[in-house]
């Protein structure tokens, strides 16, 4: 058969992944130390993992609620209340999904209509333009700098706004960026989404995971939000539960029951003993989720040090776990110098264009490998910097 | 900098070297140094220990944990007594407990006939100790937060978006 016409084209015409593009040079390789993770290297603290357990002996291998199981819906509005400051009703305004991607996808898809224009601050994650497309939407960048440490800068998103468009994505803390929104940048964002009439998607997964003494505010809490806010979170980065593959949305009802009925025919349910983990972390893992945070503000702290001692220019992040170090000045590009990096010295970090094309001269280095792998890395790096 | 993070760090990471400490703490070696060098001063740090995996050690050790019941002073209650206790050689660790009995005390040697001496001619026979029991260990699974089982380490992708 021949397959060349047969696919889907919002699906064809996706671009191969710049992220995929690299994985395949590594493959293989065991000499390789890497900063190109974009998980904890932490394994589930061992409570969360136990209630997995516990809750398969138990013989809990059935369907949830498509909403998700009514006591993990509790857990998640009591948690949400308490850290974002935003109160949810548990029986229509959350739904528990497979990991936040999921609830982007069915979140864009229950949105829009086709041509319709979302708006998403750039350098991001690598999902969201594809999501928007698959979804018929229109995904439009709104790029951002470091002079703003990569927060999305109200003006550059005033005048990227036209009457098609719909929606916003705000990821804050960023991957790859690490960037933080301050609060009266986000004011000033809150103020054009309310102006504009758009819907606010934000993508809060790395939303503990801060190191700036500052609390942490979503959007979805700014006056007026709420009604035109989903907030998205999971597990997967604070409590180091990727491969459990949970997340959810609390939003306005209507949106929450349209998101639902895609998820009922495509997902079902989130799986039930991932279910069962998360209410062990959102009700007491707290204390181990701290600790993980310390662990890597230390070495946020000793990375980027290193980093700008060696003369590469690396502002120091705000959240998450990656620092962006500026690679521009050594006339190579981000693909360049990271594969150069990768086969003189090999170091894997992912070009900044992995993540847009205003990631085009820096490079995205995650901190969570051990404080020792980071140290090599670092000297690795030092010298390869020293030969350019 | 509060000294706690300090703490914290050395109670799992003893080895650092101060600038190391240093750089994981963001701030400078010399402000490292001196809030360590508080800490021994004061005495909140007593010293610094590796944790040794004795099931795979060439050398014959014996251990017991011995449950201790004993008549409090008037003045002092258990103090003088525990104190007494915890100064002989063969005693690696001495708590004072609620419940079933008061000492919880550690006594490591070469061979259970050394241990047995030591409780039958030292320990028991002290003024105000009313009774042993001895429990002779057989395997440490943790200690001191180290698991002793060897952990796999899980793989993860060298990249990832």
């Amino acid at each position: 058969m021949n397959w060349n016409d047969k696919i889907a084209k919002q699906v064809s015409d996706i671009p191969r992944s710049g992220i995929r593009e690299f994985f395949d040079l590594v493959t293989g390789r065991s000499d390789i130390i890497s900063l190109g993770v974009g998980e904890p290297d932490f394994v589930t603290p061992w409570h969360i993992r136990e209630a997995a357990i516990y809750s398969l002996e138990q013989g809990r291998t059935t369907y949830t609620s498509n909403y998700g199981l009514e006591s993990l819906r509790q857990s998640i509005v009591k948690y949400v209340k308490g850290f974002f400051d935003v109160e949810y009703n548990p029986a229509n305004e959350v739904l528990v999904t497979v990991g936040v991607s999921e609830a982007i996808d069915i979140a864009l898809r229950a949105i829009l209509n086709p041509g319709d224009e979302v708006l998403y601050h750039e350098p991001c994650y690598v999902s969201y333009a594809p999501s928007v497309n698959m979804a018929y939407g229109v995904a439009k960048a709104v790029p951002t700098s470091k002079k703003d440490l990569f927060a999305l800068n109200p003006e550059v998103l005033a005048k990227a706004i036209t009457p098609k468009t719909k929606v916003l994505m705000l990821n804050f803390p960023t991957n790859p960026t690490g960037a933080v929104a301050p609060l009266e940048t986000l004011k000033a964002i809150a103020e054009l989404c309310i102006k504009h009439d758009l819907i606010v998607i934000t993508d809060e997964i790395y939303s503990e995971l801060r190191y700036d003494d500052e609390k942490h505010v979503s959007i979805a809490s700014l006056p007026g939000m709420k009604e035109r806010t989903l907030l998205l979170h999971g597990f997967s980065k604070a409590f180091a539960m990727t491969g459990f593959r949970l997340g959810y949305a609390c939003g306005p009802e209507p949106l929450i029951s349209a998101m639902m009925k895609i998820h009922q025919y495509s997902m079902l349910c989130a799986p039930i003993m991932s279910q069962e983990a998360a209410i062990e972390a959102l009700e007491h893992g707290t204390p181990a989720m701290l600790k993980m945070r310390e662990s890597y503000r230390q070495r946020r702290n000793y990375l980027v040090k290193r980093l700008n001692d060696m003369g590469l220019d690396c502002h120091l992040p705000g959240g998450a776990f990656y620092v962006f170090p500026d690679i521009s000045k050594f006339g190579l590009s981000s693909k360049e110098f990271a594969t150069r990096l990768l086969m003189e010295k090999q170091v894997a970090a992912v070009p900044g264009t992995a993540f847009g094309e205003s990631g085009e001269g820096f490079l995205r280095c995650c901190y969570a490998t051990a404080f020792e792998q980071i140290q090599e890395a670092c000297d690795r790096m030092e010298s390869f910097v020293k030969s350019l | 900098m509060s000294v706690e993070p300090l703490l914290e760090l050395l109670a799992t990471h003893a080895r650092l070297s101060d600038a190391d400490l240093a750089d994981r703490l963001n701030t400078t070696e010399n402000e490292v140094r001196a809030k360590r060098e508080a800490c021994e001063r004061e005495g909140r740090i007593l010293g610094y220990q590796a944790v040794i995996n004795d099931d795979v050690s060439e050398a014959e050790r014996v251990a017991a944990f011995i449950e201790v019941k004993m008549t409090p002073e008037r003045d002092g209650g258990f103090d003088r007594l525990a104190t007494r206790i915890s100064r002989f050689d063969e005693v690696s660790s001495c708590y004072l407990a609620s419940g079933g009995f008061d000492l919880l005390v550690l006594v490591e040697g070469t061979s259970m006939k050394e241990i047995a001496q030591f409780v039958s001619e030292k320990l028991s026979t002290l003024g105000g100790v009313l009774s042993t029991s001895t429990h002779f260990h057989l395997k440490t699974y943790k200690k001191n937060g180290c698991i002793f089982e060897k952990p796999v380490q899980p793989e993860r992708l060298i990249v990832a978006p």
